[in-house]
């Protein structure tokens, strides 16, 4: 199964803090043991919400919202894409994230949600449904 | 190694103290998990140790046993690695002990194996602690290249392969391959007597030596695959969790070699393959081939890797097997619809391909590709060409893709006997039930 692990953001990341050497190499090592395991499939780390926007879609129409975004424990600062056996391996996985216990803010925190599959989508994506979104992606494949 | 680099101490031997923050207690389900992460090395590190991989792969289910025992009341503890590694030094310690009292005359192979297993030093455990990041890849590749020894049979390298590295019971084994658990369990402990009885040592092999075992590791992943893919047997058309296992191995090996164009190569071939798993398969199990596919329904996200590991693994002068394939599969990722299939170019591919792997079946293959990109006229006379030294006999997909070529040319009578044919042939189940419905099609 697929899982996304998305990492917290917390007022260090908001701040635009960068890790410091030793969490990046720790970091590293852990990426790349996740790696060697066959686990890792994708992962990115994301700018802090000033660099955000929001759009809310109201009654009105869409309402676009520059960032920064207040609530740090919402936003997320990374993700990683795992695939794994099972929720207890993501567990097991995360449990292995090197990261240091928060300072002066809130701790560093993941949450670990299943992926989607078609399957679980049942009878809501019906074949046109399933044909847009092919050609849309097939479209966002081509651009880039 | 995270979470094994901060040993403090080795008083879990005795008393395991839980990590901090941990529950007190483990689920099954957690211990399942450990052991699925730490199993290939454990058995990797043990392997080396004793040079026996036999050996090594019974102390550690030993080690298994015991962490099924204690974990679930007194919590997972802080190292798992390191207590399974000392739980299995202490099993196989237990092991020699009492083999050599029941067996005097091999005392002497017993004590050696005893002092590989560190008996008598004055801290044994010291050995246990983590090892270093490049020992580990080594012990790893070891495995790898031990499990998949040529003189095993196929079958025994699969399923000591899935055993050692995919850290799979004898029952997933038994049931990936629809084999009952004691037939699973025979070919293993075959598999290890043979190692022993062939005197394998236990190591990456050298230069010389390379290429064949390489080609070895690869076959047997690819071969993991494509069970999965299209089964061979059984009522499934394809059975999904062997294509996982198969990519995962793909990737360990990937991550442990990875400026082997053929490691990339067939690593990117089984993922570009695996996009199209969820869209293969129809409602009620039936087989979808590619120009009826919903191609939403590919898995865009092992469709990027597979094309960018595609990218690498023919970027060198003279691109290996796995690699062109790879490229063939790349060319269905990138057509969003069948009708923009680069067949002129899948051809062009296979062209290559018979030259690195000739074979009938990339022969045959060649003619479906030129078929469609030149017309039925020109596959059915490339197909005779591949068919007339006999070696294609008996192979469904040849009077299938025959039938395929005949039909489309308005040449029914002769079509539906080809798909007949190749009904009777084929060994799947829902795969013949699709051939005798094609059959049935052409009036």
């Amino acid at each position: 199964m697929r899982c996304m692990v998305m990492v917290k953001a917390t007022p260090e990341t908001e701040a635009g803090q960068m890790p410091t050497e030793a969490e990046l190499t720790a970091m590293g090592d852990f990426n790349e043991e996740l790696t060697r395991a066959g686990v890792m499939i994708d992962g990115e780390g994301l700018h802090p919400s000033t660099k955000g926007v929001r759009v809310n879609y109201t009654g009105s129409g869409p309402e676009v919202v520059d960032g920064p975004f207040t609530e740090a424990r919402e936003l997320v600062a990374g993700y990683w894409i795992w695939e794994v056996k099972s929720m207890d391996e993501a567990v097991e996985w995360a449990r292995r994230i090197p990261f240091e216990p928060g300072g002066t803010g809130s701790s560093p925190a993941v949450e670990i949600r299943p992926v989607f599959t078609d399957e679980d989508f049942g009878e809501e994506l019906t074949p046109e449904l399933r044909e847009q979104e092919a050609r849309i992606r097939a479209e966002v494949e081509r651009r880039s | 190694m995270p979470g094994s680099t901060d040993t403090p101490g080795r008083s879990f031997l005795s008393d395991p103290a839980p990590r901090p923050g941990a529950e007190a207690q483990a689920t099954a389900g957690a211990v399942e998990a450990v052991w699925r992460i730490e199993s290939a090395r454990l058995i990797a590190a043990l392997s080396r140790q004793t040079g026996d991989l036999g050996l090594a792969e019974e102390i550690a289910q030993d080690a298994l046993v015991k962490a099924l025992e204690t974990w679930p009341e007194a919590g997972v503890p802080r190292d798992p690695f390191a207590w399974l590694l000392t739980t299995a030094r202490n099993a196989g310690i237990d092991r020699i002990r009492r083999e050599r009292r029941l067996r005097e005359k091999h005392a002497a192979v017993g004590a050696e194996l005893e002092r590989s297993l560190g008996v008598g030093e004055p801290e044994p455990e010291a050995e246990a602690g983590p090892l270093d990041p490049e020992g580990v890849g080594d012990d790893l590749l070891g495995l790898i290249f031990t499990a998949c020894h040529p003189a095993l049979t196929v079958d025994s390298r699969v399923a000591l392969t899935l055993r050692v590295l995919g850290g799979l019971s004898t029952e997933e084994i038994a049931r990936a391959f629809l084999v009952s658990a004691p037939t699973a369990a025979q070919r293993i402990s075959r598999a290890k007597r043979s190692l022993a009885d062939a005197g394998v040592r236990f190591e990456v092999p050298d230069e010389t030596e390379m290429g064949e075992r390489l080609g070895s590791v690869l076959g047997v992943i690819y071969l993991t695959f494509n069970e999965g893919y299209a089964a061979t047997a059984g009522p499934g058309w394809t059975r999904p969790e062997l294509c996982d296992e198969a990519l995962r191995l793909g990737r360990i090996l990937s991550g442990l070699i990875p400026d082997e164009p053929e490691v990339t190569g067939l690593l990117a071939l089984m993922e570009l393959q695996a996009s199209r798993l969820g869209a293969r398969t129809g409602p009620d199990g039936e087989p979808v081939l590619l120009d009826q596919q919903d191609r939403s329904a590919w898995d865009r996200l092992l469709i990027r890797r597979g094309l960018a590991g595609t990218d690498r693994a023919v970027r060198t002068s003279r691109p290996g097997p796995y690699a062109l394939q790879a490229a063939i599969a790349a060319c269905h990722a990138r057509a969003a619809r069948f009708e923009e299939t680069d067949w002129a170019g899948i051809v062009r591919l296979y062209d290559r391909l018979l030259v690195e792997r000739p074979s009938p079946v990339v022969a045959l293959n060649r003619a479906i590709a030129l078929s469609r990109a030149e017309g039925a006229e020109a596959g059915l006379a490339a197909l005779e060409r591949c068919a007339a030294d006999g070696r294609l006999d008996g192979y469904h997909p040849f009077p299938a893709a025959r039938g395929d070529m005949l039909a489309s040319l308005g040449r029914n009578e002769e079509a539906r006997a080809e798909f007949s044919r190749a009904a009777e042939l084929a060994t799947n189940e829902a795969e013949r039930q699709i051939l005798r419905s094609r059959a049935a099609g052409c009036d």
